[in-house]
């Protein structure tokens, strides 16, 4: 279970299918913020009151004028400080003029995705003969996970719009048929404020997309037992109580879901760590996979979650497998329980196929 | 005894004037302008196809101008029974520019029956001055002319159909209209809707335009031409105090907040106005004012609902003797409000409570989130086990339209919802809400709508 510590549950705000669930932090963290250029304004660094040092972050496949040069790029994983890592992205000239000068955007193509499954398993350390060279060479980037844009989700636009913030909020846990899509956890409301609006442009699986089209999930609705109300101070109780009886409610019963089994620290700076998660690939429970950044005391400061649907399990199933059997397919297929002919076909449907070399040429013969 | 049909017609008919009093068929916060429009159309004609003679007579409750003239262009296309006078006085207190478009929208449906040719007659000879309204809406008094088979008096006619006849005009305004064309100095003595047009042919500068042209300007264009007018260092001069309440309050909103203390005075003035000789008369009063972010409203219809909720806060101020307003985010300074945050309903309903007050008066949008429905639990808790005599009337009062249901979102059925519009209408908006209490019936209901059609 992720520590959520300093987060409190607030009220869910339900709109058709999508239910959206409230992180305030009473005590913002101060000393983590979005980087400033995030904001399109370097500036920004200099308006903070106390004037402060703190650490720069920048989410994933955030899109800014990185380079020296001032092309758009997006970062590649979320990152401490400085974002070294980044990928450039080519825009349309007419798209790049109708963006507003200052918007934030978060890259709504498929990068995000693949980049996260990529990101997560590099490269196969030994050059087994049946991978391809460009297996070897580059990875499995780059490979295109399908996914669904927030604005096809059906209602997600009007839930993200009426929604109605709580002073200090800090994340959202996003429900669509009452299963949990993502969790968006930022170190300060300003942030979330900013960020807020590129939820809709994030990607999510398919089984959120079906879900959304099913019926709308149902609304808590507040109940006080007149049997134990005899003046005004008594019904003020029952009230409170009901507010927190929703908010626990929902802590215990449905944040159930959100476990980061496979934690690896990526990155350290200053007291907080930036990490990336892996589910189990347990394939008859939830599957998140993430990337959050914790203090020093292991709380949770920045979070940031997509829910794998079930074909990515599968996928994610295999290449968990074979990185555990340092990416030997004899070794794996044994592990599994199948032949390495059965373990070739599993990695061809599952789309794996093209990282393998022919059947034929394995086996140490024909080398040219 | 009312039967089971009379309390569903009457709880129709309260329906429909919620709807009719609030909606405009503009997006609102929760709903695009598209679904406003098919809800309402549905409303007009499943009210008008069921109580053909108290639909007409609606129009003598607070229905904005909006409605009303979808009720007047529907009894007139059906030609439905209806009181012609009543339609007259309620042409009457429209704007000019509003009627036209109606008297446009008959023309474009073919309504041309003897009665609205009748009415459009009578409402073009009761205009004060016909030959201003020439000049300010030339093509829609022209077309209302034409559809109406008038034969305008005078050089009127001339004016619109062949204003090359005449090498001069014998009215004033006619006469600054035809020199205005080529004398810099006649636009001034145009409506400023016409004169900015000509000073564009003619290359004036804003500045000095705006500097000639004040004095003709007109109560709500002195308002919006305030801040403009004021970069190139004209006053309008525009009175808040003597502008309708929520009208004024939603102007004081657009400013920072910084600038809006100054003009506390001019609405509590306003507000003083209004309540005239009920000033001080309401006993104590409690109002729960929301001031969630969807109070915001829309993009149309900017900070509207909360608006509308400032502009109760300083009313029921006026009228109560002793006055609390709370808001939901809490906010002491009411002029400070923004929309944000969300609609914690059912607590503040309960410090509201707390002050005992005669009255308790909710303005909101109805959507209490925060948790869901607690506002309703409270009330219903109060209503039946703390104060089930009715000792504190609560009265809820909505600015906004749900075309899902038909109606204006209630908050608990023990209380009576009204749609509101405009703050003056509050006194008659809560007589209104007793009739959706379910304590009287139909029969005064029919009482109530021709009291009200005889005193307009």
């Amino acid at each position: 279970m992720l520590d959520l510590t300093g987060l409190v549950t607030m009220p869910a705000q339900t709109w058709g299918s999508v239910r959206l669930v409230p992180l305030v932090r009473p005590e913002p963290i101060v000393d983590l913020r979005l980087h400033a250029r995030v904001y399109g304004d370097e500036l920004s660094m200099a308006l903070l009151p106390d004037r402060t040092v703190y650490t720069a972050y920048v989410p994933h496949a955030f899109v800014a004028s990185w380079t020296g040069d001032g092309t758009p790029a997006a970062a590649y994983g979320t990152q401490l400080g400085e974002p070294l890592r980044h990928v450039p992205i080519r825009t349309h000239r007419r798209l790049v003029q109708r963006e507003a000068k200052n918007r934030l955007r978060i890259l709504p193509l498929h990068l995000a995705l693949e980049g996260y499954l990529a990101l997560h398993y590099d490269l196969p350390g030994i050059a087994w003969e049946e991978w391809t060279r460009a297996a070897v060479a580059g990875g499995l980037s780059p490979r295109v996970e399908a996914a669904y844009s927030g604005a096809h989700v059906r209602g997600l636009d009007d839930a993200l719009r009426v929604f109605e913030f709580h002073a200090g909020q800090c994340g959202l846990l996003l429900y669509v048929g009452d299963t949990l899509a993502s969790a968006f956890v930022t170190p300060h409301p300003e942030d979330y404020r900013a960020l807020h609006p590129t939820l809709i442009r994030d990607l999510y699986g398919e089984l959120i997309y079906e879900y959304a089209l099913h019926y709308p999930v149902r609304d808590f609705r507040a109940a006080i037992d007149d049997s134990r109300v005899d003046t005004l101070a008594d019904l003020r109780r029952e009230a409170e109580r009901q507010g927190e009886e929703w908010a626990a409610f929902h802590d215990s019963v449905m944040a159930g879901g959100l476990r980061a089994p496979n934690v690896r620290d990526v990155y350290r700076l200053g007291r907080f760590t930036l990490q990336r998660f892996l589910p189990v690939f347990d394939r008859f429970a939830e599957n998140h996979i993430g990337e959050m950044i914790t203090d020093d005391q292991g709380r949770t400061a920045y979070l940031k979650t997509f829910r794998l649907s079930q074909a990515q399990v599968r996928r994610g199933y295999l290449l968990s497998r074979l990185a555990e059997n340092q990416w030997s397919l004899p070794d794996t297929a044994a592990a599994l329980g199948v032949t390495t002919g059965e373990l070739r076909a599993r990695m061809d449907r599952a789309g794996f196929g093209h990282l393998l070399r022919p059947e034929s040429r394995v086996g140490g013969h024909i080398r040219t | 005894m009312d039967t089971y049909a009379d309390l569903i017609e009457c709880e129709d008919v309260l329906l429909f004037a919620n709807a009719a009093i609030t909606a405009t068929g503009q997006r609102e916060f929760h709903g695009g302008a598209g679904e406003q429009r098919l809800s309402l159309d549905f409303l007009h004609r499943y009210v008008h196809g069921n109580y053909p003679g108290l639909y007409a007579a609606t129009l003598a409750l607070d229905v904005n101008d909006h409605n009303a003239a979808l009720i007047i262009a529907t009894v007139l296309r059906e030609r439905s029974a209806a009181d012609g006078r009543l339609i007259a006085r309620r042409l009457a207190r429209m704007s000019p520019a509003r009627v036209y478009r109606l008297f446009r929208q008959l023309q474009r449906d073919g309504v041309n029956n003897r009665r609205t040719r009748a009415i459009v007659r009578d409402w073009l000879l009761a205009r004060p001055d016909l030959a201003f309204d020439a000049v300010k809406y030339r093509s829609a008094v022209k077309a209302a002319v034409r559809h109406a088979h008038l034969t305008p008096p005078g050089e009127l006619g001339d004016f619109l159909f062949a204003p090359r006849r005449r090498a001069r005009f014998q009215t004033p305004v006619l006469e600054a209209w035809r020199r205005a064309h080529y004398d810099k100095n006649a636009l001034y003595e145009l409506p400023y809707t016409v004169a900015e047009g000509f000073a564009a042919r003619h290359g004036i500068s804003r500045a000095v335009f705006l500097e000639r042209i004040a004095p003709r300007l007109t109560r709500l264009e002195r308002l919006r031409l305030t801040g403009a007018a004021r970069g190139s260092g004209v006053e309008t001069g525009a009175d808040l105090a003597a502008l309708p309440l929520v009208r004024a309050a939603s102007y004081v909103l657009s400013l920072p907040v910084d600038e809006r203390r100054q003009h506390v005075a001019a609405l509590r003035a306003g507000a003083r106005r209004v309540a005239g000789a009920r000033t001080g008369t309401w006993g104590s009063v409690t109002a729960v004012l929301d001031d969630s972010f969807s109070s915001y409203g829309s993009p149309v219809k900017r900070r509207r609902p909360l608006a509308v909720a400032l502009a109760c806060h300083y009313l029921l101020e006026a009228l109560a003797s002793r006055y609390t307003g709370l808001w939901l985010s809490g906010r002491a300074e009411p002029v400070a409000a923004r929309p944000a945050g969300a609609t914690p309903l059912g607590l503040r309903v309960l410090d509201a409570l707390e002050t005992r007050p005669d009255r308790l008066v909710i303005v909101s949008d109805g959507w209490d989130n925060a948790p869901p429905g607690l506002a309703a639990e409270v009330l219903r808790v109060w209503r039946r086990k703390l104060d089930p005599a009715g000792e504190v009337r609560v009265a809820h009062l909505n600015p906004v339209y749900d075309a899902d249901r038909f109606d204006v979102r209630r908050l608990s059925p023990l209380v009576p919802t009204a749609g509101i519009r405009d703050a003056e209408d509050l006194p008659a908006l809560v007589e209104l809400a007793r009739f959706a209490e379910g304590r009287t019936g139909l029969g005064e209901l029919r009482a109530y709508l021709e009291e009200r059609a005889c005193s307009i």
